[in-house]
């Protein structure tokens, strides 16, 4: 393995079985097949088995973090599982250089009634921390954990964000080569997240880190390379904007998507300009500074005679950009046939990027939503301005004086 | 395995540590709670032997001496047995998300049934003063067959594990044929001579080692020394066996009870 290539996985395949009962038999079978020394290169599935994981390769070097993202039940913990050494691939093989961490399940192993401090050193010792280690830094922890005078109670009455923090704080003084973290900021309050990731940045520097996340802005941030997966399988992978854009764009938009009382019917979206037989999946593409306009048509049931259109952008991490409500004066007009209404957003000031729409259609005075469906279409913003953020503001700028000229 | 086997030290001792100190600490009574189960015990079948309920062959000790020297070997060796299964199950949710030398647990388990025997031997102390036992030089040997019945607990209680974690079967089935098993071993009574039982007692691999140990701590010499070298033999090397086994069936484990 060259030298700055933590982890290499090769071909890895993993099985689960749907039903209980045949699982634990085919744990047997797989124990006395493995002291027998069986061949596994050649495993085929049996009945109500399916692959977790399906033939997955990748590489990850010193300094890189790989987002891995995927619906649930894509295998990303079974991968990160793997990864970790707790269960053995069926097929292919997995190499890993260095000292592996994982922050997995915070604080597994802590006993409830033993103290804070006591469960520090048995935590530590359970991630391999040796108890001279585990001395020297345990001041350390315990500032870190923000668990004052907390630290000699006992760990069943801590709060459960309490016991996150003491069990990042052990996990965060481990300084392994290899970084495994699977949700984890999913709990916690948002001062403990800026310490999640403050520490993953300058952790960075000198590990690898394996993110499993759905929350894709983190990704976006965090990540220098991206995977997704999908049933087991990698889907795309490439620059972590790449691989959430095409996660979101594969994403089967489920019927939940759709909200409301259902008294209204979306029933196409079309932009302005866009050509009739584009390809399914495509953003339709519009300049900086450009309007942007689409067309809605709509059935609304015929009791609702004015309702009322709400539009917002978000960007392709799902985070809101911009919103707009259809002004009283604008009436629409409804009696329960097809409707169809053009909404214009003059010069969209919008960055470069992939936006998605969302649609709501609300009664009258706006308090009961009829229906509303996110994610309806998607648009990408191109142009040659600089700058990431979501809005790009038109702005004039006019000098109005200047110090310490002649005229002064 | 040796390798891992010495990186899990310090991990064990934690683990240890921790057991043995959680263990009494939510009781009011403390270690009373060590003491409690075999003096009972030891009550029960000296009053029923008082009351003639059963009839059991002449002791070269005292009866009541008799039966807490038994029921305290007995107890080691089971708390032996349980100890692989005990551990792995309660910490499944460790397991399954940590990677730490798995020996680990298992060394673990032994110093909690070591250290329960050694909290215990305080009542041997008070039985020996009581009945005023003569002490001889056999006595030493004792550890060693503490060691022995140890040593057979946990080789079969680490064979049971893999396929306990993964059926719960085994577990009821241990608890069910410990206590038959505990009638089929000379604790309560002196091995019968002849009939059926007699047959059992003799291929009961327990036996002998049970005996030996408490003939070297009550009476000196043993007649069972032989079949205690050739069963300690056996399991010494069966441990490896299980061991192995263990080892490797961890990730499969652990795949299937919590993927």
């Amino acid at each position: 393995m060259s030298d700055d290539v933590l982890i290499r996985v090769e071909g890895t395949s993993k099985r689960f079985c749907r039903t209980l009962k045949r699982s634990l038999w085919y744990g047997v079978q797989d124990i006395v097949g493995e002291l027998l020394g069986r061949d596994s290169s050649s495993l085929s599935l049996r009945p109500a088995e399916f692959w977790a994981v399906n033939d997955v390769s990748f590489e990850v070097r010193r300094g890189e973090c790989l987002g891995l993202i995927g619906p649930n039940g894509a295998g990303k913990s079974t991968l990160l599982k793997m990864l970790n050494g707790l269960i053995k691939p069926d097929r292919g093989r997995i190499e890993i250089c260095g000292r592996v961490g994982a922050l997995i399940e915070l604080g597994a192993g802590f006993s409830p009634i033993l103290t804070g401090r006591e469960n520090i050193y048995v935590n530590a010792a359970v991630l391999g921390l040796s108890g001279k280690e585990t001395d020297k830094k345990l001041n350390s922890i315990i500032d870190f954990a923000e668990i004052g005078e907390f630290i000699d109670a006992p760990v069943q009455t801590y709060s459960s964000g309490m016991k996150v923090r003491l069990g990042f704080a052990v996990a965060a003084h481990l300084e392994p080569d290899v970084l495994l973290i699977d949700e984890i900021l999913a709990v916690g309050d948002m001062a403990f997240h800026i310490k999640c990731f403050n520490l993953m940045e300058r952790a960075l520097q000198d590990t690898t880190i394996v993110y499993v996340s759905h929350n894709l802005p983190q990704v976006a941030r965090t990540c220098t390379h991206g995977l997704a997966l999908n049933k087991g399988r990698i889907a795309f992978r490439g620059t972590p904007s790449e691989v959430i854009d095409s996660y979101l764009a594969n994403m089967e938009i489920p019927d939940q998507a759709t909200a409301g009382s259902g008294e209204a019917e979306l029933l196409s979206v079309h932009f302005d300009g866009e050509s009739a037989d584009r390809p399914r999946e495509s953003h339709f593409m519009i300049s900086y500074l450009d309007d942007l306009s689409v067309r809605l048509r709509m059935r609304i049931a015929p009791e609702h005679a004015s309702p009322v259109l709400y539009l917002a952008v978000y960007d392709r991490e799902l985070k809101g950009v911009g919103e707009v409500l259809q002004k009283q004066a604008d009436v629409l007009q409804n009696n329960g046939r097809e409707i169809e209404v053009r909404v214009t957003f003059p010069r969209l000031n919008l960055s470069r990027g992939v936006y998605s729409l969302s649609v709501g259609v609300l009664n009258r005075h706006g308090g009961r939503v009829l229906g509303r469906f996110q994610a309806v279409r998607s648009f990408q913003v191109t142009g040659d301005h600089p700058g990431w953020m979501p809005v790009h503001f038109e702005a004039r700028f006019e000098q109005i004086g200047i110090r310490g000229s002649k005229h002064d | 395995m040796l390798g891992d086997l010495s990186a899990s030290r310090e991990l064990a001792w934690r683990l240890f540590i921790r057991n043995v100190s959680a263990q009494y600490r939510q009781t009011a009574l403390g270690y009373v709670w060590a003491f409690v189960p075999p003096l009972a015990m030891t009550l029960v079948w000296v009053l029923l032997r008082s009351q003639q309920v059963f009839e059991v062959g002449d002791t070269e000790i005292p009866y009541g001496a008799y039966v807490m020297v038994g029921t305290l070997l007995w107890q080691v060796f089971v708390d032996a047995l349980n100890s692989p299964l005990k551990l792995v199950t309660s910490s499944k949710q460790m397991l399954a998300r940590i990677n730490f030398p798995r020996e680990a647990l298992i060394l673990a388990g032994l110093g909690e049934v070591l250290f329960n025997f050694i909290v215990r031997l305080v009542l041997l102390v008070g039985v020996f003063a009581w009945f005023r036992i003569p002490l001889h030089a056999t006595i030493l040997l004792a550890p060693v067959g503490v060691l022995a019945l140890i040593g057979l607990g946990l080789m079969v209680g680490l064979f049971l594990t893999p396929i306990g974690i993964l059926f719960q079967d085994v577990q009821y089935g241990i608890a069910t044929f410990t206590y038959l098993w505990f009638f089929l071993t000379p604790v309560v009574y002196p091995p019968p001579t002849d009939g059926p039982v007699a047959m059992i007692t003799h291929w009961n691999p327990v036996s002998p080692l049970l005996l030996a140990t408490r003939d070297w701590c009550t009476i000196g010499a043993s007649t069972h020394t032989g079949s205690f070298i050739a069963v300690s033999a056996v399991t010494f090397v069966s441990i490896l066996g299980a061991w192995l086994l263990y080892r490797i069936a961890m990730p499969h484990l652990i795949a299937r009870i919590a993927a």
